[in-house]
């Protein structure tokens, strides 16, 4: 870190240092959950070690609520010149955090489940348990990170500690879905590195005649983002657009990410899903304030719009066939992840907001239903929506959690997604995009018959006992302790979209996003 | 040195990175295509040695030496060993075959040109005005990733993208900051660490690691 510090590249932005405590609260969400890991590095997995998972989750949140206390105001807490955090961060942080103890909650009947059924063996349960706390850890330095260039390592290596996540199964369809992640991810997220030198190169000329060194710092560009030249701003703003773009999973390169989340250990779906995706959707919004400066607005707000309902509407097509649940949640995802896109185009401070509350009430949506749906899958053996009929009367708890999970991802209220598809909405139609809103409008429209109509058959359809017969009851069929994170995020989700918690610390985000 | 020869020694430094860019287009042989990758690293280490005496820039010695270990030694050794274990000496089948392949080529180092023209007008230089090439290798290297059918084949597209991003990193900016030159090196490194492994799982459950057997995700 003292090399970072002394080769003064990276700069001093201008900083306020929010006390000691304020400052350990930047440490603990990259420390913890690393420390977790070598737990699970040193002793395997263990019901505690797991458990110590989730206790580093837990520590991300109550970090990330303690950097929301702080930052509200609108200031800015900085751990030397690498780490930095403004109200954006907080509320990044909640929604790793929030999401993670759901997730890390999960995983730990669900591996113990796996090595019941002897599905995992030993050396792969300690694999997951090393990778998923670093995988957390990657993601929080991610949106800690002060420097774009930092940032973005921190992106890239959430690709290669996921890998081998995705291909936690084994078996040909597991290593197919890790091969396409790792290419496609890379060859994305080496766009965007390319992007991040072209804006590197701009600030080295930002200064007129003398010239300036240049600067990765977000702080600093942001200060001179008036002065990048257009030019070369506009081709590193498409590749920064389509390179984060492939992690978000926007089109046109988000192939990979239907056969990720379908073949992934659930729990880690679930993590894929509701955060990392809106983490490097974070990167683009970070990068969205500079672009805005720089170039004509009317070209990022084109760019974002064709990109995010392009999304929606490749996500609402495939939607309108499928029959394996786990699919139907993957491309679900990326229709969410569309609909911010569009809210990034809007950028209105309401947008934002929105925007930021859509991000948090999807992860926790999908980090349930994700969940939920690794164990119907540990209680039916297949992912087709098809086969699995009368799960209500089977198994009431379950089915209940995973039919809300549902109605908060539709949008019903009181859910949280609710408020802010209403706000979004409202927020594109008052930037004059009304025709965005209808088209939309009718995408989501198709989504929700999509949805919901085998979600239906699902939970009330007929069963037929001798139908699974004797393999039904050799099925691992969780205790009913199994459901307490899922309906936890339920509560949240609701807490969220009825007592609005959260308003002052989303204006602050959206302040900072905004006016620049 | 003056600088009209060092000049002239970037000028022929980023047409050999150009020139086995094209090669690796037009060769079938893995092992021939590895050499190829090799040489380009040596060729890359070589362009960030000048700017460096150009500049006098310790650290641009420093990446210089980096490049030359990773992309010259260390990721040649993994692919011939990946080579070796999969025992496929030949890119079959690919998608476009070579003088289609050539042709495309001369297309996207065009393409390159007319795309990088805002860039080399920000600051025209003898290092920016070569800033094409690295543009046209980043196109390169994305071409090869699509049309190739073997494992191996899309690593050394990957790997050819990262060169020309890195050429031109270099040429643009004098390379980025060492610590995040550092970073990148090492998210390298160890993306060709996971594929390798990757792909020997693939001939375990495939028998080979053609990707048309990829076929079982599908909708």
């Amino acid at each position: 870190m003292g090399m970072l510090m002394s080769s003064g590249m990276l700069h001093d932005g201008v900083l306020h240092d929010g006390g000691s405590a304020a400052t350990l609260a930047l440490l603990v969400p990259v420390v913890v959950p690393a420390l977790a890991a070598g737990l699970a590095a040193v002793l395997g997995w263990r019901r505690w070690v797991a458990w110590s998972a989730v206790v580093a989750s837990a520590a991300v949140l109550v970090a990330g609520v303690v950097a929301a206390f702080a930052t509200v105001d609108g200031s800015t807490l900085a751990v030397g010149s690498l780490l930095r955090a403004d109200a954006l961060t907080a509320v990044m942080l909640l929604v790793i955090g929030s999401v993670s103890v759901i997730a890390t909650w999960a995983s730990v009947g669900y591996i113990d489940g796996e090595l019941k059924t002897q599905t995992t063996t030993a050396r792969g349960a300690r694999r997951y348990g090393i990778l998923v706390p670093l995988f957390i850890s990657t993601m929080a330095s991610t949106v800690l990170a002060a420097n774009l260039g930092v940032m973005w390592a921190g992106i890239e290596a959430t690709t290669i500690v996921t890998a081998f996540l995705v291909g936690h199964h084994g078996g040909r369809r597991a290593v197919e879905a890790t091969w396409k992640y790792v290419i496609i991810c890379s060859v994305g997220i080496a766009l965007a590195y390319l992007g991040t030198v072209l804006v590197y190169y701009a600030s080295q000329h930002s200064g007129g005649a003398g010239g300036r060194e240049g600067t990765l710092d977000w702080t600093e560009l942001v200060a001179h983002a008036d002065r990048l030249d257009p030019g070369v701003m506009r081709i590193a703003v498409v590749l920064l657009v389509l390179g984060f773009g492939t992690k978000v999973g926007l089109v046109p390169l988000h192939s990979w990410l239907p056969d990720a989340h379908s073949e992934a250990p659930a729990p880690v779906s679930a993590l894929m899903s509701g955060v990392l995706l809106s983490v490097a959707g974070y990167a683009l919004l970070r990068y969205r304030v500079i672009a805005v400066s720089a170039l004509d607005p009317a070209f990022v707000r084109t760019l974002l719009l064709v990109v995010g309902i392009g999304s929606v509407l490749f996500a609402a097509s495939m939607m309108i066939a499928q029959r394996d649940y786990k699919r139907l949640l993957a491309y679900s995802s990326m229709e969410h992840m569309g609909l911010v896109a569009i809210g990034m185009a809007v950028g209105t401070p309401l947008a934002i907001a929105a925007l930021l509350l859509h991000v948090l009430g999807h992860g926790l949506a999908k980090a349930v239903l994700f969940c939920a749906s690794g164990q119907i899958l540990e209680l039916t053996g297949t992912t087709r929506m098809g086969r699995v009929r009368g799960l209500l009367v089977r198994r009431p708890l379950l089915a209940g959690v995973f039919a809300l999970g549902i109605a908060a991802l539709l949008g019903l209220p009181p859910f949280s997604l609710f408020v802010s598809e209403l706000g979004l909405a409202r927020a594109t139609a008052d930037a004059g995009l009304a025709w965005v809103v209808g088209v939309a409008l009718v995408l989501l429209l198709v989504v929700f018959v999509a949805i919901a109509r085998p979600v239906a058959g699902m939970l009330f359809g007929p069963h037929d006992d001798a139908e699974d017969g004797g393999a039904a009851t050799s099925r691992v069929a969780r205790p009913a302790s199994s459901t307490v994170p899922l309906v936890l995020g339920l509560v949240a989700l609701v807490v969220i979209g009825v007592a609005t918690p959260l308003d002052g610390l989303l204006e602050s985000a959206a302040a900072i996003v905004v006016t620049r | 040195m003056s600088a009209a020869v060092s000049t002239q020694l970037l000028d022929v430094l980023s047409g050999a990175i150009l020139l086995t860019a094209v090669l690796t287009l037009w060769r079938r042989d893995l092992a021939a295509i590895i050499r190829l990758l090799a040489i380009q690293g040596v060729l890359i280490a070589g362009l960030a040695l000048l700017l460096g005496i150009n500049e006098h820039s310790i650290e641009l010695y420093l990446a210089a030496l980096g490049v030359l270990i990773l992309k010259a030694i260390v990721l040649p050794t993994i692919l011939r060993r990946v080579l070796s274990d999969s025992g496929e000496v030949r890119e079959t089948a690919p998608l476009v075959n070579v003088t289609s392949s050539l042709l495309a080529a001369a297309g996207l180092t065009l393409l390159a040109y007319v795309l990088s023209g805002p860039l080399v007008a920000l600051a025209p230089s003898a290092a920016t005005r070569a800033l094409p090439v690295g543009i046209a290798v980043v196109l390169l290297g994305f071409f090869m990733l699509v049309t190739r059918r073997r494992a191996l084949s899309q690593v050394i597209g990957f790997l050819l993208l990262d060169n020309g991003i890195t050429t031109t990193a270099f040429l643009a900016t004098s390379g980025v900051p060492l610590v995040i030159e550092l970073g990148v090196s090492l998210d390298v490194l160890l993306v060709v660490l996971v594929l390798q492994i990757v792909a020997a799982r693939m001939r375990m459950a495939f028998g080979s690691t053609d990707l048309d057997g990829l076929s079982g995700l599908r909708d």
